[in-house]
């Protein structure tokens, strides 16, 4: 079978490129990795009106062949037939921004040099014309040797007349394809200024919209307060939004595993299904309703060109600790969860400062800790008023907090002068027009990343649940026997509390920090378990959670457990997307030792200095 | 700084806000290859006008200069490497 027609939308970033590309191809798109770099590779099909069916990839946003980021290098290695996993296109759309013509040409100029069949896409005509801007596309097809199509890819505009000018194109006979002729880039940049003042049939200065917003979002005192603003709007929905489908899903979790316990007999193949299965990935789908209300928000501000602005105000501070601004956003997902936060590291070009926002993102405090913390806090801290409406507990809470993101910015800065020094590709990005993203691309944008998502919980994540209730459920508990210290996990906690004890951690704790690799939270239900399980005087079984916590642990121990949770990478998901995302296995190994040392000593240190102040007894 | 001195070249980051230069020289030497090349990718150039338009909040950096039709922001530290003469 001859492989389909590969036809590549190139263009520069903000060029409208992949509206164009989702207007071409519609939902139906797969995604993927180049292999060996974390370029995601997006494509789709088009139907030609012969019924013939045509591949498109669509091309990661370059500004020219000469590639200054991982990125551009894929652009070009995959337009020049370099790149592995992909064969050369057989033909081209270019995507230009037409109010920014004399900047686009240049990369056009330089892709027509390649002779690959091509069509120019003269985009965004709109709102060229809405600057006072207009243009001569015939002009532009004259002096640039190929057909130049008119669209406005959000509203749909020219995608018919853009299909059929492939239609003609992919009909007539191909020649074969030219070496890349390198012009210098001065020479191009002349050229491009040219045909672009050619091209313009009258301009009238009007006061622009970006103009007169920018002077709002991005004034020193208004900006970084809108900011904060727009981000606590974020956060309110990520949780408030969340709690109805939440539910649903729970819900539905609960019911699966009824009716999957009422249908299977009971024994392993039950208990696998039901407390394996079921509940671990149940566990973890439930945050797919926070996951995608967040990116539903991240999506919106890429879209409307607000997210580069936001990394424009938090820039310097970024820069403070070898971040740059673009890591912004990232982190302060991660409070969420640490999973879409690292995904959303994907906007940062600079490979050394997107590994370092991947590195520390799991320390600032995501949602998952806040069940451990309130359980743990509830418990030990007393419900006292410091002052006026500032109560203890809500002090000690923040507290966590604000060792978290200071962890987090004290890892980078010394990631950045260790392991990944390097100057880092600083922060130069363009500020693109804003613009309404239409509802569709972020649509199919939140359908990709819940994809992405349910495939780990599908493949990765049930892999390790059932490898986790294998081993608290083999060798099963004889009669008289405890489950929790039969077990091979039971067997493992009694190791792992050698390593523990000193950092003040006893045999419960240690058993639940085994199941806590699958989700934080699971930590608490598992310390619940073994409560429950253990209950054999009247006394404990009578006990509340809360009661029993207090009638085991010291304070010395609750603290150190807190201090733990603030460090520890305690979430199979987040290193399996460390993997993904990295290529491999080295920096998620990395991260896990790095963070498992801090949390041990964090979390010794404050038991010693605690037993010191006197508060090692129950 | 009580002399109604006027430079008549200086760096991009002491442009003030709103007004005009035209690039002069860019020191590419202080620039490291990605860096430079990115720099051009923009239209930077000897010879184009330049507009710094807003400055970061925080130590007056990152810059966000008009140049051609695009605004980009860059460093105040890339910003000293283009020399401009400023537009009356």
């Amino acid at each position: 079978m001859t492989p389909l027609p590969l036809v590549a939308v190139a263009g520069s970033p903000n060029a409208g490129k992949s509206a164009l590309f989702n207007a071409l191809t519609g939902a139906r798109q797969k995604v993927g990795n180049y292999p060996g770099v974390t370029v995601e590779r997006h494509s789709g099909r088009l139907t030609l009106a012969d019924g013939r069916p045509v591949e498109m990839v669509d091309l990661p946003g370059a500004y020219s062949l000469d590639p200054a980021s991982p990125d551009e290098a894929v652009t070009r290695d995959v337009l020049l037939g370099r790149q592995k996993g992909e064969r050369q296109p057989d033909a081209l759309v270019i995507v230009l921004d037409a109010s920014n013509l004399d900047n686009h040409l240049r990369f056009a100029l330089q892709l027509t040099e390649l002779g690959l069949p091509t069509i120019i896409a003269l985009n965004m005509v709109d709102l060229a014309r809405r600057d006072g801007l207009e243009l001569d596309s015939k002009r532009l097809s004259d002096e640039l040797g190929v057909p130049v199509i008119e669209t406005v890819a959000v509203r749909r505009r020219g995608i018919k007349e853009l299909q059929a000018a492939l239609d003609d194109m992919l009909s007539a006979p191909f020649c074969g394809v030219h070496k890349h002729v390198k012009s210098d880039l001065v020479h191009l940049q002349r050229r491009a200024r040219e045909i672009a003042t050619a091209a313009v049939v009258s301009e009238t200065p009007v006061r622009r919209w970006t103009h007169r917003l920018d002077a709002v979002l991005l004034h020193p005192v208004i900006g970084p307060v809108i900011l904060a603003l727009i981000m606590f709007v974020m956060f309110q929905a990520v949780f408030a939004w969340s709690q109805v489908p939440v539910a649903w899903i729970a819900s539905g979790v609960a019911w699966l595993s009824g009716a999957a316990g009422a249908a299977l007999p009971p024994g392993l193949v039950r208990s696998l299904v039901v407390d394996g299965a079921i509940a671990g990935v149940g566990a973890v789908i439930t945050f797919l309703p926070q996951i995608l209300i967040l990116f539903f928000f991240i999506l919106l501000l890429e879209g409307t060109g607000y997210m580069v602005r936001a990394a424009f105000l938090m820039d310097r501070l970024m820069h403070g600790v070898g971040l740059s601004g673009r890591a912004f956003i990232p982190l302060l997902s991660s409070f969420a969860c640490a999973v879409p936060g690292i995904m959303a590291t994907r906007t940062i070009d600079d490979p050394k400062d997107r590994l370092t926002t991947i590195l520390v993102a799991p320390l600032m405090t995501c949602s998952a800790r806040l069940p451990v913390y309130t359980l743990i806090i509830s418990a030990f801290i007393p419900n006292r008023q410091l002052v006026w409406g500032v109560g203890l507990q809500g002090v000690v809470m923040f507290g966590l907090y604000i060792v978290g993101i200071t962890g987090a910015l004290s890892a980078a800065y010394v990631l950045r002068r260790g392991v990944l020094k390097g100057s880092g590709g600083g922060f130069m990005m363009e500020l693109p027009k804003y613009q309404w993203p239409p509802l569709k691309d972020v649509a199919i944008g939140i359908l990709t990343r819940a994809q992405i998502f349910l495939k780990r919980a599908g493949t990765i994540i049930l892999g390790t649940t059932i490898i986790l209730w294998a081993l608290a459920s083999i060798p099963q508990a004889g009669p008289g026997q405890k489950q929790s210290e039969v077990s091979i996990a039971g067997h493992i906690a009694t190791g792992i509390e050698h390593v523990v004890k000193p950092i003040g951690f006893n045999h419960d704790i240690a058993l639940a920090l085994l199941p806590a690799m699958a989700a934080r939270e699971v930590a608490v239900s598992a310390i619940a378990t073994v409560y429950s399980l253990d209950a054999g005087d009247d006394a404990a079984a009578n006990r509340t959670l809360v009661q029993n916590l207090q009638h085991r642990w010291s304070l010395a121990t609750a603290l150190a457990f807190l201090a733990w949770f603030v460090f520890a990478p305690q979430c199979i998901s987040t290193i399996a997307v460390t993997r993904r995302e990295t290529n491999g296995w080295k920096w998620p190994l990395f991260m896990v030792t790095y963070l498992f040392a801090l949390a041990y000593l964090a979390a010794g240190a404050t038991y010693w200095i605690a037993v010191a102040a006197g508060l090692g007894g129950t | 700084m009580n002399a109604p001195f006027q430079p008549e070249v200086l760096g991009l980051d002491r442009l003030p806000v709103g007004s005009k230069g035209r690039v002069l020289t860019i020191d590419w030497a202080a620039l490291d290859e990605a860096e430079g090349c990115r720099l051009r990718h923009f239209g930077f150039d000897e010879g184009v006008t330049v507009e710094p338009l807003h400055l970061g909040p925080f130590g007056r950096d990152p810059i966000a200069v008009r140049v051609g039709r695009m605004t980009v922001a860059i460093r105040r530290r890339h910003a000293g490497a283009i020399q401009v003469q400023p537009i009356r």
